[in-house]
């Protein structure tokens, strides 16, 4: 099997394995608890927490374990806008967001929230003037994704931070996709709120984490205990969360070595598939990308299509999202970003990790030029 | 012909999951084939071709065109192109299956069911793609005998 689809999901490294292990057995206790078994797993979290905060640069205080980068992203628009509603009641997001902050936010404007998404240019990128332009005295979230989990689009999270700031705007990122693969002290240099996510970087799926800047006002969306200072109640997913630790410790030390061959390799799949297979556009390939992802448009053909025989020849990639694949309708990013929805139909994502081969990829390029050759032979629609 | 569709196993051999909800699509073998391999695929040159249709819109997933050249009152040759998912193009190559060698009246009696239950089942969300073939199929056989009647 040749794993291409990094982006919805990483296979869990074992050693993070190993390191959870024990929670899930004889350290079973609930952190919590009066007793040593409860002591053990509360010094397992706080030991996690700070590994976390060590690798972002921030303080363990700072740290909101979640379970999943979903409900971070809710944590943060909720929080935030149940927390500033006197203050404002106005957010800006963008159109390529993921699902996870966009539908959160028309869920927020049901509830009387205005809600702006600035638009992407052609390149996939958003213009921070834009941001600028749509800030209003009612404003008290900027939202914009640290890099898009469709094209791998590196957005100028400095500049809109930089706005936020001067105009004294809360600032959050959802840097589910950059977690790992790129060094972590950039992503929460900017920001008052970041949204990581365990399962992207080797680490156990079911585990987020939302950083709140000190001082940052949050409303917990989850009641009940005070787990979490109290932004989140539940019971410790312990295992969960020492994973988590153990897997974005291990992604920040290898990630800007694995960045490197990660990308050669992304290279080397887009210029095989450039060079043997005729009408394809790449979506956000003029742009700084992050090193493993590459959305292919292949003119002519539907994407499932091109699903389907690669699943049939053993290769995983996913079409736009992986939450969607399946689903009717074409992506919203790459409408966002201008394209025509024959032109988002054919759209495939391939998304890469630190096993991936010079191999794999050369047999990815070859199947991809059989496949393609195949169905634009049965497709209607010229590929031209 | 009496396969009920919760028999069907799919390509990975388990039981279609009853009411599952989730995006995963599990096909048949059949489908399966017919994607791969699909038959009758083609164009006819427009004097060759008795009847033509172009069903479909790409902008929304899928198109098909067909052509049939008829004699006998049968369908003699049935050529096909459908652009869409795999589901647009197995109901398309199965419905060519079953129309050629039928009589007129035989094809058009032909319904989305029927090529539904000759690829032993589609996953729920597909069913609209076997519409495609059979639309196809019926305007074709309209645009013959229309043409005949002009003649």
């Amino acid at each position: 099997m040749i794993y291409l689809d990094h982006n919805a999901t990483t296979p869990l490294d074992p050693e993070v394995f190993d390191a959870m292990l024990p929670y899930l057995r004889e350290h079973f206790g609930n952190a919590s608890g009066y007793y040593r078994l409860g002591r053990e797993a509360r010094a397992a979290i706080e030991r996690a927490r700070t590994q976390v905060a060590d690798c972002l640069g921030v303080s363990p205080k700072e740290i909101v374990f979640t379970g999943s980068g979903t409900e971070a992203d809710n944590l943060a628009l909720r929080g935030v806008a149940r927390a500033c509603r006197e203050k404002g009641r106005h957010i800006i997001t963008s159109a390529i967001e993921h699902h996870a902050v966009l539908k959160t936010c028309r869920d927020l404007e049901g509830e009387g929230y205005e809600v702006t998404c600035v638009p992407v240019g052609g390149d996939g990128r958003i213009d921070p003037e834009e941001v600028r332009k749509s800030i209003t005295p009612e404003t008290v979230l900027i939202s914009i994704m640290y890099a898009n989990n469709e094209t791998g689009v590196i957005q100028p999270i400095e500049e809109i931070a930089a706005l936020a700031r001067q105009k004294e705007i809360l600032f959050h990122t959802d840097a589910i996709q950059a977690a790992g693969r790129i060094p972590p002290e950039n992503i929460t240099a900017q920001a008052d709120l970041v949204s990581l996510s365990g399962h992207k970087f080797y680490g156990p799926k079911g585990v987020g984490v939302l950083y709140v800047k000190n001082g940052s006002p949050v409303a917990p969306i989850l009641t009940g205990g005070t787990h979490e200072h109290g932004l989140r109640a539940g019971t410790e997913n312990t295992a969960g969360i020492v994973g988590f630790a153990e897997a974005f410790a291990r992604a920040a030390g290898a990630c800007e070595r694995r960045a490197a061959s990660i990308e050669r390799l992304r290279d080397r799949l887009e210029k095989g598939i450039v060079e043997n297979i005729p009408q394809v556009v790449i979506p956000g390939s003029k742009a700084p990308r992050l090193c493993n992802t590459s959305t292919v448009s292949f003119r002519g053909i539907e994407s499932e299509s091109i699903l389907l025989y690669l699943d049939l020849k053993g290769i995983c990639a996913s079409a736009g999202s992986a939450c969607t694949t399946g689903s009717p309708g074409p992506s919203h990013v790459l409408l966002a970003m201008g394209f025509s929805s024959r032109q988002t139909n054919g759209a495939v994502r391939f998304s890469l990790g630190k096993d991936t081969t010079e191999e794999q990829i050369d047999f990815t390029i070859e199947t991809l030029k059989e496949i393609i050759e195949k169905l634009r032979s049965v497709s209607s629609i010229s590929a031209c | 012909m009496d396969k009920k569709m919760t028999d069907v196993k799919n390509i990975y051999g388990k039981e279609e999951i009853e009411g599952h909800q989730g995006p995963v699509l599990s096909y048949t073998e059949k489908v399966i084939d017919h994607f791969t391999n699909p038959r009758n695929v083609g164009e006819m040159s427009e004097g060759l071709a008795d009847g033509y249709a172009l069903v479909g819109d790409p902008e929304c997933g899928d198109q098909m065109k067909l052509w049939i050249m008829v004699e006998g009152g049968k369908v003699f040759d049935i050529k096909f192109k459908s652009y869409g998912c795999p589901g647009a193009i197995a109901t398309s190559s199965m419905l060519t299956e079953l129309a050629l060698g039928k009589t007129l009246q035989q094809a058009k009696e032909l319904t989305d069911d029927d090529v539904v239950i000759a690829l032993e089942g589609i996953p729920e969300q597909k069913k609209h793609c076997s519409l495609l073939g059979v639309t196809a199929l019926h305007q074709a056989i309209e645009n013959y005998e229309l043409g005949r009647n002009k003649a």
